[in-house]
Order: structure tokens, then sequence, then C-alpha cells
């Protein structure tokens, strides 16, 4: 598998390279770089304009591209929109649904696990119309109870958005039972899935969701492409996000009407070469299967847990129990994040330390910041065992001694 | 660049020492720190008297970086006059910029020289300077006459 990542097989300082933060972005399979290098080597113009040859390639390449992400959400291509990421496209929801829709009195149900991406834009357009937000919160194992969803999810929420999988805890969210309740409500369900779609099949019409948003770049794609999907109704029944050139109909000195979906939310030039990159990505998984990226993630997924549960000094966060995909955060007593991630990248361990962009999720948890080993389906037992032998240095380095 | 270099003797026992940790007793300046990076944040107390830092102390959390760096400026700002401890700010920011490489210049910066290897990590900078920065912010407060309230 290895062999299939041309940046995975350099060295750091001599040292084998162990990436263990596909959690914030994902190394890219030759197969993806390949696929963009022919895009622009062989069928670089801009896409929907040029009337000649090469622009009608362009154009097949990024329209095929789309039908290739509505086959894997199971979806319409008109119902897929490109982005640049997870966060343009949750921040398109909120900027046009969201400012449409809400109004004061009305209330917004986020989980306490979002990160940003899936906050923020909730927060401005809560200000903005008057909307209240309010929090499904967790115990101190990460987990959204079915109470909590029922005590939370009532008349008057019309928006509820959830991330699919926590990009802290590595903890996958009851989205059916929030779901459901959403929609027992008379809700709009928004599911944050960029952290889910590298290791759980993404299948819209069986999640329950209206609208649906991830990034190529967690996927093995390029960097700067992502997806917004949503139901054609709803689609239609919004206001552009972004305006200008290629989302027309027809345009007049005062006034303007807008072009069918998709192209309404694609605003100006597209990153072609990053959706051909996309669909090459999603190529790339098909060829492994899902049902083998689950097994090779949850075999390394359970090995890490286990083998980190066993050191001493190191505290993983959440739980153990439920399904797990992607992540694992922990602490080590007596050393801040900071400090481990720049002891073990003299290892060549890569981690991220920090607050991973949910803060609310931290200091919920009574942390200000802690490390993250994130997995990615070319991650082995041996990762975890680099991981492990570089962690019983960090408190030596402190000159705790031991 | 190797661990020896950043986690020397001097920062670990700095990060580790609780000497300046404490609530100053009737502060006349008390100016937050955060690290958006990491969302580190520490809270600098400094009790100003006729222009000269009488008392000064910071909590809060934070790496062995930071928490050394807050320390070790700490010792060296304590009794100096507020203008002295805004010279020794702008040379410890311009020692980690890279900007001052005087030797003789950056003695005067005496333990804080230890996070002069810091100016090659740049992912670390901002822990570094984490205090400092607070540290300027609390100076300019205390020259405008800006006090908290008893």
């Amino acid at each position: 598998m290895i062999g299939q990542f041309p940046l995975l097989q350099k060295k750091q300082d001599g040292k084998r390279l162990v990436y263990l933060d596909s959690g914030a972005t994902s190394q890219r399979p030759q197969a993806v770089l390949d696929a963009v290098d022919n895009f622009y080597k062989e069928a670089n113009a801009n896409p929907h304009r040029g009337v000649y040859t090469l622009g009608e390639r362009a154009t097949e390449a990024y329209e095929s591209s789309r039908k290739e992400v509505a086959a894997f959400l199971h979806a319409k291509p008109e119902e897929v929109i490109f982005t640049r990421n997870a966060t343009e496209a949750l921040n398109l929801i909120a900027y046009t649904w969201g400012l449409q829709n809400l109004k004061r009195g009305d209330r917004v149900v986020v989980s306490i696990l979002e990160h940003h991406s899936n906050l923020i834009p909730w927060q401005q357009v809560c200000r903005a119309t008057g909307a209240e937000l309010t929090f499904l919160y967790t115990g101190s194992d990460g987990v959204i109870t079915q109470e909590e969803i029922e005590k939370k999810i009532t008349k008057g929420v019309k928006l509820v958005a959830c991330t699919h999988v926590s990009n802290v805890l590595g903890l996958v969210s009851p989205v059916q039972a929030i779901s459901v309740r959403a929609h027992a409500v008379g809700a709009v369900f928004v599911l944050d899935a960029a952290q889910s779609a590298p290791h759980l099949p993404l299948d819209v019409t069986k999640l329950g969701a209206d609208f649906l948003a991830f990034s190529g770049h967690k996927l093995y794609a390029p960097l700067g492409i992502g997806v917004l999907w949503g139901r054609q109704e709803l689609l239609e029944a919004m206001p552009p996000f972004l305006t200008g050139g290629d989302m027309i109909e027809s345009v007049r000195e005062q006034d303007a009407t807008w072009a069918p979906l998709p192209q309404k939310f694609e605003a100006g030039t597209q990153n072609a070469g990053g959706a051909v990159g996309l669909a090459a990505a999603i190529r790339w998984m098909q060829s492994i299967g899902f049902e083998e990226i689950a097994r090779r993630e949850q075999d390394v997924y359970q090995y890490a847990w286990q083998t980190l549960a066993k050191l001493p000094h190191i505290t993983l966060l959440g739980t153990e129990k439920g399904q797990h995909s992607g992540a694992i955060s922990f602490t080590v007593e007596g050393a801040h994040p900071h400090d481990v991630a720049t002891i073990l990248d003299a290892d060549a361990v890569c981690v991220r330390a920090g607050h991973h962009c949910a803060q609310p999720l931290l200091h919920h948890l009574g942390l200000n910041a802690c490390c993250r080993a994130s997995f990615a389906v070319y991650n082995t037992r041996a990762d975890v065992d680099a991981l492990a032998e570089s962690l019983m240095k960090v408190r030596k380095w402190l000159g705790y001694g031991a | 660049m190797g661990l020896e270099q950043i986690y020397t003797q001097i920062i670990t026992e700095n990060s580790r020492s609780t000497e300046h940790r404490y609530q100053v007793k009737d502060p006349t300046q008390v100016v937050e720190g955060v690290n958006p990076s990491c969302g580190d944040d520490i809270t600098l107390q400094l009790r100003v008297k006729d222009g000269v830092i009488d008392d000064a102390a910071f909590l809060g959390d934070g790496c062995a970086i930071s928490q050394a760096s807050a320390s070790i400026m700490i010792d060296l700002i304590k009794g100096k006059s507020l203008k002295e401890a805004q010279h020794l700010s702008e040379l410890f920011l311009g020692m980690i910029k890279g900007t001052v490489t005087d030797d003789d210049q950056l003695d005067e910066l005496e333990d804080a020289q230890a996070f002069r290897d810091i100016s090659h990590m740049p992912a670390r900078v901002k822990c570094a300077v984490l205090g400092w920065h607070t540290l300027q912010d609390a100076v300019k407060k205390a020259d405008s006459g800006e006090k908290v309230k008893p």
C-alpha cells in the first residue's frame, strides 16, 4: 500500500516517515497524482466556456468527475456542488438556506463535538437572524445519548447540524437517531462528513441527511476541492451563495437570472483539476473496496487503542465502546501536547497537537489541547509501534527522568 | 534541529518551576495572552509602582516552551522599569525573528537566550513569544495609565 504513496516513502532525517495526521489531510496515491497531472497535460481549458475541442475535453473531465462523485454518494449529479472544501460547503448552506429560512425564535442545534467549520457558520447565521444556537452535549465519554437528542431537538428547531465522526474522539455519531428526530420536528439535517468520507460509505439515500459536506483532501484527493450535496428541492429553492461568471442564465444591466443546478452554486472558474483528482481518489478507494478499507483501518485502530492504553502516563480521550473511525486523542501526563508533537517529530512521527479546531469540545472535556493520532488506509501496526516507542521518550526529554 | 537544542536543562527546569506562578497582590495590570493555534492562554499580572515593575507573575496553561519563556521573562523584568521591560521584549522578539544576532546585545537577555534556536522552528515560535507579546500589551496599558480596578 505504502508503495502507492510517493511521499510516504520519503525519509525524514534518515528515519521512516510515520504519518499519523490523516485527520488533518491525507497523503495522495500515485493514481491521484497521475490523474491531476494528466488533466493539466491533456485536457486543460476552462470548463463550460470554450466551444473548441480542448474546451469540450475539459468540460467532459469536470462533469464526468461530478457523475463519479454523485455515484459515490448515491445521488443525482445535479445535486453535487463542487466547493473548495467542507468549510465552504457548510458556509454555503448557512448563508443561503440559513439566512433565507431562519428567523428570531427559531432554534439551530449542533453537537458539542463539532469542529469549527460546522460551528462558526451557525454562530454567524444565528447572530444575523436572531435564531438561537443550542448544543447536543456528550458525557465525558463523548457519546451523544438518545435522551439528549430527544431533549434538545424539539418543536421550534429548524436546523440540526452534526458531524458524522468526531475529528477528536473518532466516535461515530448516532446519525440515524438524530436525523429521525430532526425530521420529526420539521428540521433540516446537515451532516458534516469531513471526517467520515475517507472511512465510511456515504449513501445519501440511507443517511437521512438533507445536506452533506466533505473535503476531498482528507479522502486522498488534492487540496482545494470539496463537495456539497443537497436534496434537489432544497437546492432549487435556495438563492445563490457566490455570484458572477458561470452561475447565470442571462444577465441584463440591472438584474440577472440563475443557471440551473448545479451551476447556480459554482460561480467563477472552478478547480477542475481538483475535481478530476477527487474522482480518481474515489476510483482508487473503490479499487480497494470499502470493506477492505474498513478491515485494515479497524485493525490498526484497535491495535492503537490497546497499545496506547497500556502505556504509562498516557490518557486516552473518549471511550473504547461504540463505533470508531479515524482518530484517537490522548494526553501525556506532565507534557504539553505541543511538546509531545515536537519530540515525536524528532522520530519522524507526525501527530496533531492543539485544539484540533474543536475548542468548545476540548473545553467541554476540561482540556486546552491534546494530541491526536489519526489514521488512513495506508497506516499499519508498525506505525502504531513507532508512535508508542517515541511516546516513551517524551517525559524524559522534558526532564521527568522517566 | 535536534531536541537537545530545544529541551535544554534551562527550558525544562524553568517550565516546571512554580516560582513565578501565583496571584500578584493588588496588580495594576492583568493581561491575557492567547495562542490561537493551540488555545493556550496565560495571564500576566504586573504591579507597577512609579514606572517600575514591583511584582510580576503569571498563571495559565501552556507547553514547556511557553511556560519556561514566561517564567524566565518574569525573572528578567522584576524590579526593572517599564522602559527596560519594553526594551527587553523587543530584544527577545528580535532574537526569535533573527533580526538581532549580536551576542553582546543578546547577553542582556541572560537565560532567555536559551530560546535562540526556536527561530529555526517556525511551528514553535508562537509558544516562545506568547509571554513576551503579553508583556508588551501590559506595558502599553501601564504606559497609557490603564489600570485594573482594585
